[in-house]
């Protein structure tokens, strides 16, 4: 059994952390069962399920901390482990940035757990792989897909009385389709919580008509462009954004968000006053834990309002320092956008480039968040509220802050790897080159 | 393909990771899954006992962050029924475990033969009975204890921060992984595999002007033990006149680049920036890596190839046609690429691949010509091989073998040169040192590169240390501008120590070898921006 109830995985916790004789100790149970199957030139290739559960135990002497691991659950093994904790413990450095464990915390309910997603078994796998196939073979495509699906928890007991649980199930699901000339391709990527949202026969369709719409493609000047990001390909840019949104990283200087004199650019507008963001884990649509990995809870939080920063998280350490608000990363976030769908958004512009998916995207300059990557299985050009014509794609060296200040319009938002973002309409998008590459 | 750092397994004692399993135990537990697989109906079976050590150290300035000590510990089950593939892996490593897995192995190869084209079909390998092989350490780094390897990264940071640095994070991973493959061919090789990287990142911030810049190590990951973390003058290579740079071939001097790392973060604050246009490129071996890495290991895979990374990694522009016409011009006559699973120090070295393959080298490109790809059992019929190149891998006992990237690596020039001539022979150009930004596309055509120091020449001399610096090329159009290189004794390898492909992604370490070679008129932008 990977997946324990609150009661079972709080039993399990008191049992093992009754053996503690720290000055703190804190357990934390977590389990996954899943599985996956992963498909190629319309066969699949692999596929696989995994199933485990471990429990991990951090022990405190004074500012002394000692962390150990463990797969079985007998009570040898629990006094064991923690009796290992105990001993790295005793030998550890004492740690400069020592806060004690968290007490009791109030957490809020998310429903982040489906059945549906669940009860996923071979079958279900094996059939949503041949709808793909499928919609391929339909279309005289050939399909490379890969849906991975998975229900996990995570609980967690200490010594000064806090105890959290939560369960959760997810499944993604991709799908690349290449034409057998070799001069198309078209991609397609959907993640739920629920798989009762998932067809990955129509989803499918999307990757299979931008495969036969994407043959033959045309080449534009590299240059500056409009461009409609849809959301597979904007939410790397804004991760990277958000990732990077650290008050201790800001304040030592080290961050897109320094500024002169160890200062930082919180509570400044920043970006295009229609850009808000906030995240919130009990959101229907990309539920996620009501605490962070440390213990604290994770509430509606909102960072970026009308442009403006609101929030920097940080660790407790650095919050205790700096007297500052303690706030801890959030899961999923989201942006705010607008009613349009992404067919009104092309139907509005009159000269601009549809980017399905943008493809190894790296950093270039920290300091002003600049990144690099491709365009990448179905870019085209519209023009007069029309998609007139594929093209071929580009290399971009772009900053999602400059983007995010060349916004002309937002459109619905939609799932995308656990956040919900809208298409995005933006004015003088940084196209450096060509590539080749279909 | 740089994922985030993964650990495996469960956290263990240091103590602990100097314990072996017993051959003979592994060799009664491997005939355990061979057997059940064959009386199950398989045609082919091999079984990977794994026991996979890490060992992470991480520290900022004056403190130590974070000691990672895990062991992941299990058994895989590989199968052929019916013409297909199955796979199993448990933790469980008992008998009744093992046979499990096997059973389920032939189990999923059995279903999913009924979507199979055309059954595997696998290129003879030679059954090698009991044998053993071990990366050739001097010193296990797992023995060396974890405070003398702190002390040795807070010496270094305390170095950097003596030269002015205003942060530094340092790091050493060490990995040793205990595998024992068996298969029906007939072979049980035990295999003790070691590998070692010392890494750090200097910030130098000029609080005045809010600008902030950083210098990575020029250190490389290595198949090697701890006396790789120990400096030998004799191998250490002088970089070139004007920048006090030096490149390290198999011992590390980290406390050295560090302090150097210190002066050249704040010296880039107030650096040239460069003016965009066309360059003849020198690059340092420690650069060139990433670059061989992207735009020729990669390309070169056949299973992208074939198609079987279309969704995630990609395919790849080096097709079949342009292999069979023997006249695809890769890069310049210069170019001569080859990939080993051989190399000393290498990342990739080890006595066997995980199909039981002996490990060889081969030509990838010969002259400039497109030559060879890098092919595994299942694969080498396809371009007409005999036995399989030997680059099969999987990242864990759980992980499914697949074709990885073998080292791959530029021969050096055949001519005595240094690098001091390789530069005076350029009157327009730049010098790029370490490794920076790194991006390419899904067919390995376009790319873009930066570096973490970057030098102006002028009329054949580094004349002060630029910028904002990337270069942007095509494949086949940057290998072709290739003029030559430095010779052997300017060789060295840079290595990825975690390298991703696959679904999941599966990490892989490769080494790539060159000495410092030339690049004529190369695309450089300017990368400088406002926010």
């Amino acid at each position: 059994m990977a997946i324990y109830t609150r009661e079972q995985a709080e039993a399990l916790l008191k049992k093992a952390l009754a053996y503690s004789k720290a000055d703190e100790c804190e357990v934390t149970l977590s389990g996954y069962n899943g599985g996956n199957i992963r498909y190629a030139r319309n066969e699949v290739s692999t596929s696989g399920a995994e199933e485990n559960v471990s429990m991990s135990v951090e022990s405190r002497f004074g500012k002394r901390s000692g962390v150990a691991t463990i797969n079985e659950f007998d009570d040898a093994s629990l006094e064991k482990v923690i009796r290992r904790a105990e001993e790295i413990a005793r030998i550890a450095p004492e740690s400069p940035e020592y806060v004690p464990m968290l007490g009791p915390q109030k957490y809020i309910t998310t429903k982040a757990h489906f059945d549906s997603t669940a009860k996923i078994d071979p079958a279900y796998r094996a059939e949503a792989a041949a709808k793909s196939i499928k919609a391929a073979a339909d279309k005289g495509l050939t399909a490379a897909g890969f849906l991975e699906h998975s229900t996990s928890f995570m609980s967690r007991l200490n010594s000064k009385g806090l105890f959290a649980y939560h369960p959760s199930t997810v499944v993604d699901f991709s799908v690349t389709m290449r034409t057998d000339d070799g001069t198309g391709s078209g991609y397609v990527t959907q993640d739920f919580s629920d798989v009762s949202k998932l067809d990955t026969g129509a989803a499918s369709q999307i990757a299979a008509s931008k495969a036969v719409n994407s043959r033959n493609a045309k080449a534009l000047e590299p240059g500056k462009y409009t461009v409609i990001l849809e959301p597979a390909a904007s939410i790397d840019l804004l991760r990277n954004m958000f990732n990077n949104m650290d008050q201790r990283n800001a304040e030592e200087g080290r961050s897109f968000l320094s500024k002169p004199g160890g200062k930082t650019k919180l509570g400044e507008k920043l970006v295009d006053e229609r850009i808000t963001v906030y995240s919130d884990p009990a959101h229907p649509e990309i539920p996620s834990a009501p605490f962070a990995g440390d213990g604290r809870p994770r509430e509606k939080t909102t960072w970026i309002e009308k442009g403006v920063i609101k929030n920097l998280y940080n660790s407790r350490f650095w919050a205790e320092k700096t007297g500052a608000k303690s706030v801890p990363n959030p899961g999923g976030v989201v942006m705010e956008g607008g009613n349009q769908t992404l067919e009104e958004m092309i139907k509005n512009t009159k000269r601009g480039i549809l980017v399905t998916r943008l493809w190894y995207i790296r950093s270039v300059d920290p300091q002003t968040l600049l990144y690099t990557g491709l365009t990448r299985d179905g870019t085209f050009y519209i023009e007069n509220g029309k998609i007139q014509y594929p093209v071929k794609n580009f290399r971009f060296n772009e900053s999602p802050i400059i983007m995010l200040n060349n916004l002309e319009a937002l459109g619905r938002p939609q799932r995308i790897n656990g956040n919900l973002v809208p298409p995005m309409k933006i004015r003088d998008f940084t196209f450096t080159s060509l590539s080749d590459a279909v | 393909m740089l994922p985030s750092i993964p650990v495996f397994g469960d956290i263990i004692s240091p103590e602990r990771a100097l314990e072996q399993v017993d051959p003979a135990l592994k060799k009664r537990l491997a005939d355990v899954a061979l057997n059940t697989a064959k009386s199950n109906g398989a045609s082919y079976a091999d079984v990977r006992i794994g026991r996979y050590l890490q060992q992470y150290v991480f520290t900022r300035e004056k403190q130590v962050q974070n000691i990672v000590n895990a062991e992941s510990y299990g058994v895989g089950v590989r199968v052929l029924a019916n013409g297909t593939w199955g796979f199993s892996a448990t933790s469980d490593v008992s008998d009744k475990g093992i046979a499990k897995a096997a059973q389920e192995a032939v189990a999923i190869a059995k279903a999913n033969s009924k979507l199979q084209k055309e059954p595997v079909r696998l290129a003879p390998v030679k059954g090698y009975g009991e044998v053993s092989w071990k990366t050739p350490i001097e010193k296990n780094a797992f023995e060396v204890p974890i405070n003398e390897k702190a002390d040795l990264l807070l010496a270094a940071n305390a170095k950097a921060m003596e030269n002015g640095a205003s942060f530094v994070n340092s790091a050493l991973f060490q990995i040793n992984e205990q595998k024992y493959f068996a298969s029906t061919d007939g072979s049980y090789i035990d295999q003790d595999i070691h590998r070692i990287w010392p890494n750090f990142t200097v910030t130098a911030v000029d609080k005045a002007s809010g600008k902030f810049r950083t210098r990575e190590a020029l250190s490389a990951p290595m198949g090697m033990g701890w006396e790789y973390m120990v400096p030998k003058a004799g191998e250490k290579i002088k970089g070139p006149e004007g920048t006090g740079l030096m490149g390290y071939r198999y011992a590390y001097d980290m406390l050295e680049d560090a302090a150097l790392a210190a002066k050249q973060a704040k010296e880039k604050l107030t650096a040239k920036s460069v003016a965009a246009g066309k360059y003849d490129l020198i690059l340092d071996p420690n650069h060139l890596g990433l670059t061989i890495h992207e735009s020729v290991g990669h390309p070169l895979e056949l299973d992208r190839v074939l198609g079987y990374e279309a969704n995630y990694a990609g395919t790849s522009f080096a097709t079949l046609d342009k292999w069979k016409s023997k006249k695809f011009k890769y890069g310049s006559d210069k170019v001569h690429i080859f990939a080993d699973k051989t190399q000393k120090g290498s990342l990739g070295l080890v006595g066997w691949d995980d199909e039981g393959v002996k490990t060889k080298q081969w030509d990838l490109i010969k002259d400039g010509i497109l030559v060879n790809y890098q092919a595994i059992r299942d694969q080498a019929h396809i371009i007409g091989e005999k036995e399989s190149h030997g680059c099969c891998y999987a990242d864990n006992w759980s992980s499914v073998q697949f074709q990885r990237m073998p080292n791959v690596s530029l021969a050096p020039g055949k001519q005595k040169m240094n690098v001091d001539q390789l530069i005076s022979g350029v009157d327009k150009g730049i010098y790029i040192a370490g490794r920076g930004s790194y991006s390419i596309d899904q067919q390995r055509y376009n790319f873009q590169f930066g570096g973490t120091v970057f030098y102006e020449i002028s009329k054949g001399k580094i004349v002060g240390m630029l910028e904002d610096v990337a270069y942007q090329s095509n494949t086949q159009e940057f290998w072709n501008s290739c003029a030559g290189s430095c010779d052997e004794s300017d060789y060295r390898l840079f290595g990825s120590f975690f390298d991703g492909k696959g679904q999941p992604s599966q990490v892989s370490a490769v080494s790539h070898g060159s000495a410092h070679t030339r690049f004529n008129g190369v695309n450089v932008i300017n990368t400088a921006r406002k926010i």
